[in-house]
C-alpha cells in the first residue's frame, strides 16, 4: 500500500520540474510544454485526493476532466499565437517580441 | 515490496526522468517526444490508481491531441533540429535554487500533514460519471460542464481568428476595386 504522501511528492516534483523548465526556457513551444507538465501534476493530485481521501465522491475526477478541457483550449490558443508570432517575427524566441516595451 | 508498489515506483521514475529530460533537452523535437513519454507515464499512473476513465481521457486528449499539435507547430515554425538558445548560467543556478527550495518546502508540508485516508472502496464506474456530468442537483456538475463548453467554443473561434492569414482578404479587395473600375469605365 502506497501512502498518499508519496503520490503528492511525485506530483510536487513534477510541478517544480515544470516550473524550472518554464523559467529557464526561452522558446515559446518548450515553455508551453513545461506548462503542460505543471497542469498534469495538478491532475495527479486531484485524482489521488479523490481516490485516497474521499473515495465516495467524484469531485476530484470532475476537476481533472475540466482541467484537461481547459488545458486543451489553452494549448490550441497558445499554438495559434505562436504561429502568428512566427509569421510576423520569423522566430518564436520570447526575447524577440518586445514591441510592447517601447 | 509488493508488485503494486514496484509498479508505482517504476511509473514515478518514468514520469520524472522523462519530464526532466523534456525540460532540459536542447533540441525542441526531442523534448516534445520526452513530454509524450511523460504523459503516457501519467496515464499509466491513472490506470494504477484505478481511474480508468481519466487515463483514457489523458491518452486521447494529451497524448493524441496536445502533443500532436505541439509537434505540428514545431514543424510549422521550422524548429525541429534547431537547438534552443540557453539562458545565462547565473539565471540557471537561480532557477535550480528556486525549484529546489519550492520542492523542499512542499515536501516538508506534505510529510508533516496528517492525511486521514478513507477505507471505503473507490468505485468509479463510467455511468456514474456520465450521470453526474449532466445532473443539476446535489453532486451534479452540469453548470461547470456548460461553462467549459462555452469556453471551448470561444477558444476555437479565438484560435481561428488569431491564426487566420490576413492576406486572404487582399485578393478579394483587389478584385472588388478592379470590378469597380471596370464599372466606372463602362
Amino acid at each position: 500500500m502506497i501512502p498518499v504522501s508519496h503520490i503528492l511528492i511525485l506530483s510536487a516534483t513534477l510541478f517544480f520540474i515544470g516550473m524550472y523548465g518554464f523559467v529557464t526556457r526561452k522558446n515559446l513551444i518548450t515553455m508551453l510544454m513545461s506548462l503542460e507538465l505543471m497542469l498534469n501534476s495538478v491532475n495527479i493530485n486531484f485524482v489521488a485526493f479523490n481516490k485516497y481521501l474521499y473515495p465516495g465522491k467524484l469531485d476530484g475526477i470532475f476537476f481533472t476532466i475540466f482541467i484537461i478541457a481547459v488545458a486543451a483550449a489553452e494549448a490550441a490558443v497558445a499554438i495559434s499565437i505562436i504561429i502568428n508570432l512566427y509569421r510576423t517575427h520569423k522566430t518564436i524566441d520570447v526575447g524577440a517580441a518586445t514591441e510592447l516595451k517601447h | 515490496m509488493t508488485a503494486h508498489q514496484i509498479i508505482f515506483y517504476c511509473l514515478a521514475a518514468l514520469i520524472l526522468i522523462t519530464g526532466l529530460l523534456s525540460v532540459t533537452c536542447p533540441k525542441v523535437f526531442r523534448s516534445a517526444i520526452f513530454l509524450l513519454f511523460s504523459l503516457i507515464g501519467i496515464a499509466g499512473l491513472y490506470f494504477w490508481m484505478e481511474a480508468e476513465f481519466i487515463a483514457a481521457v489523458q491518452i486521447s486528449v494529451y497524448v493524441g491531441g496536445i502533443v500532436v499539435i505541439i509537434i505540428f507547430s514545431i514543424f510549422l515554425t521550422e524548429q525541429a533540429g534547431k537547438e534552443t538558445r540557453s539562458i545565462h548560467p547565473v539565471r540557471t543556478v537561480f532557477a535550480v535554487l528556486a525549484a529546489l527550495l519550492g520542492m523542499i518546502l512542499t515536501y516538508l508540508t506534505v510529510l508533516n500533514y496528517d492525511f486521514v485516508e478513507s477505507n471505503e472502496a473507490f468505485d468509479l464506474n463510467i455511468p456514474r460519471i456520465g450521470n453526474a456530468m449532466v445532473a443539476t442537483g446535489e453532486g451534479g456538475f452540469s453548470l461547470p460542464f456548460e461553462v467549459v463548453s462555452i469556453l471551448l467554443l470561444a477558444a476555437m473561434i479565438g484560435c481561428i481568428v488569431v491564426a487566420m492569414r490576413s492576406s486572404i482578404t487582399k485578393p478579394d479587395e483587389k478584385k472588388l476595386t478592379q470590378s469597380i473600375t471596370e464599372i466606372d469605365e463602362a
